[in-house]
């Protein structure tokens, strides 16, 4: 039934994303739903008080710390906190500010001064920087970035102040669930494979090909080079971690350099574009399960 | 249509891996992603199917109705295509927002559906110039992940070949007044022949080359595209230019063929797909959207 170039399955056919978990599965509370009879508990994220109970607001997993009790949600979007590598979209340039998609509840901002800007670590921003604002970065820019301050509303400030973030040029941005994503030292990998990726806490994959650093200098810059073409080679290893990416995603791994590069190898006996098929991503992910397991036991 | 935000360098990214014939997720210029379909899924409609191609979600349902047939056609029933592109899909779809899509996808789809050789209106008819059968084709977009147009007619002819039209038992005029009698049978029905009606092929210009099934990211790379209704035969009934780039004599007439190739392909792979759904019968599992 499969054709050359279309490819329509039915619904009773479909693959379920499911990996084996070895621990059980928690509990899980639906928005409205009584945690318990007394409202004799601190009242906290994720719960409200009706009446005399206590009821989650959220679906998610109960977690207690002694009086205080809160649901963790299943699916949020991303709550900042300090220190956390994320990727960003500019979506608004503002007087001496950008605002950036960081897939939050709320656009984060980039202030000017608290970016490195071409031509040397200590320069006084002046007015005329804060007319070029639209130069360096414009609607639409990715951004690598890190986490500077979470405000009381919970919308973060970033900074780039260090050769590491900046301007990303070209690749491929995935988005996933931010809680998919392990906490990790370093979030910016250069794979063997020939790519480099870095993994957003708030759940932003860029996925690039590997730049030269001494030749290039850094991506640490605001100059892209848009007549560059990518070669076929890192193009197709680009798009098999891709889509790598998003099949331990859809089966709610957990994503981190080992799991991504296990996945890329295990992934080699498919074509690129197979890939895309429910059945293949779910064998990709299986595999990749069962050889980070092999490994822990060991 | 809300275009995807994209910034230069990815919009030369995907440029050029057009150009290469290898694609970010590593199709060719003529691959779709996989398509998933199901009938029969809302079951207060007379017909219903629901398609999912990547993360465009698209439900349709199909509602008959008793009504006058129009004094130019006597003899034809009624088809009548409302799309509603739901906020959840895109927040650019809140309010009015979604109405312009809306009105250029039923548009479409009704120039496609007007032919009489794609789709035979007389079977609709009941007392001719007295009464007919009204199909009401209602569509609900509920995720945008890129070509909608040919998600939504796949969908649509789905739906259209799920739909369980009542037989009428019989069917008299007294004194100028229509006496219906409907079969008491829940199961007496007649079902609509689908098997040349058309699906739409969407052609995307993206650079120099165009491709076929455009994600969200590669439709912002676009200026121009051209739907094509094909159908199973290879016929091309309606074509639709949008974006407000031009084309080439020669790449229109480039598109043209190569849309009639997949539209073949797209039509035997959908065939194949019913036919598989129409196998499990009456009881069979729904699936939906939890799962």
């Amino acid at each position: 039934m499969m054709a050359e170039n279309v490819c329509i399955n039915v619904a009773y056919q479909r693959t379920t994303f499911t990996v084996p978990i070895s621990q059980p599965t928690p509990r899980i509370y639906t928005p409205g739903e009584v945690i318990s009879p007394h409202a004799g508990f601190i009242v906290s994220h994720g719960t409200y008080i009706d009446g005399d109970y206590l009821k989650a607001s959220v679906a998610g997993v109960k977690e207690q710390v002694d009086k205080l009790v809160y649901v963790r949600p299943l699916k949020n979007r991303y709550n900042g906190e300090i220190g956390d590598v994320v990727v960003g979209r500019v979506t608004e340039v503002q007087q001496k500010r950008w605002k950036v998609d960081t897939n939050s509840r709320l656009d984060s901002n980039l202030l000017i001064s608290s970016m490195n800007l071409p031509g040397g670590e200590l320069r006084r921003r002046s007015v005329e920087d804060e007319k070029m604002m639209r130069k360096f970065l414009q609607e639409g820019d990715l951004i690598s970035a890190e986490v500077q301050n979470v405000f009381d509303d919970g919308s973060l400030s970033l900074h780039t102040r260090s050769l590491k973030y900046g301007k990303l040029s070209q690749g491929i941005l995935l988005t996933v669930f931010p809680s998919l994503i392990r906490r990790r030292k370093n979030h910016f990998h250069d794979l063997h494979c020939g790519a480099s990726i870095i993994l957003g806490n708030n759940g932003f994959i860029w996925i690039s090909p590997t730049i030269n650093t001494e030749v290039e200098g850094g991506a640490g810059g605001f100059t892209q080079n848009l007549d560059k073409e990518v070669s076929m080679e890192e193009r197709e290893v680009m798009a098999r971690l891709r889509n790598c990416i998003l099949a331990l995603a859809a089966s709610k791994m957990s994503l981190y350099d080992t799991s991504i590069v296990y996945a890329f190898e295990e992934s080699q006996k498919y074509k690129v574009s197979e890939l895309l098929d429910a059945e293949n991503m779910l064998d990709v992910a299986l595999m990749t399960y069962h050889r980070l397991e092999s490994q822990e036991e060991t | 249509m809300a275009l995807k935000l994209l910034s230069d360098a990815e919009k030369v990214f995907i440029l050029h891996g057009v150009k290469d014939d290898f694609r970010c997720d590593g199709r060719t210029r003529q691959e779709y992603r996989p398509i998933e379909v199901e009938t029969e899924i809302v079951s207060n409609a007379s017909g219903s199917a629901r398609v999912r191609l990547a993360n465009t979600d698209i439900l349709v349902g199909v509602k008959t109705e008793i009504d006058t047939p129009s004094p130019t056609k006597p003899n034809e029933g009624k088809l009548e295509f409302f799309v509603d592109c739901s906020a959840n899909a895109t927040p650019a779809f809140e309010g009015r927002g979604g109405e312009e899509l809306a009105t250029e996808i039923s548009n479409t789809l009704s120039k496609a559906y007007l032919c009489e050789t794609v789709f035979d209106l007389q079977s609709l008819c009941i007392l001719p110039g007295q009464q007919c059968w009204k199909l009401y084709v209602d569509i609900l977009i509920l995720e945008c992940g890129g070509n909608l147009f040919d998600g939504v007619s796949l969908a649509v002819k789905s739906a259209i070949y799920n739909t369980k039209v009542p037989r009428i038992a019989s069917a008299t005029i007294d004194g100028g007044v229509v006496d219906l009698q409907l079969s008491d049978d829940p199961y007496d029905f007649q079902t609509l022949d689908v098997s040349s009606a058309p699906v739409l092929v969407t052609l995307t210009k993206i650079g120099e080359r165009c491709v076929v099934d455009p994600t969200a990211e590669e439709e912002a790379c676009s200026l121009v595209s051209v739907v094509l209704a094909v159908t199973e035969k290879g016929r091309c009934v309606t074509t639709l230019v949008r974006g407000e780039g031009s084309l080439h004599e020669d790449t229109l007439i480039d598109m043209l063929k190569v849309g009639t190739s997949l539209g073949i392909e797209m039509n035997k792979a959908l065939k194949a797909a019913l036919k598989l759904e129409q196998s499990k019968g009456e009881n069979k599992e729904r699936f939906g959207f939890l799962k």
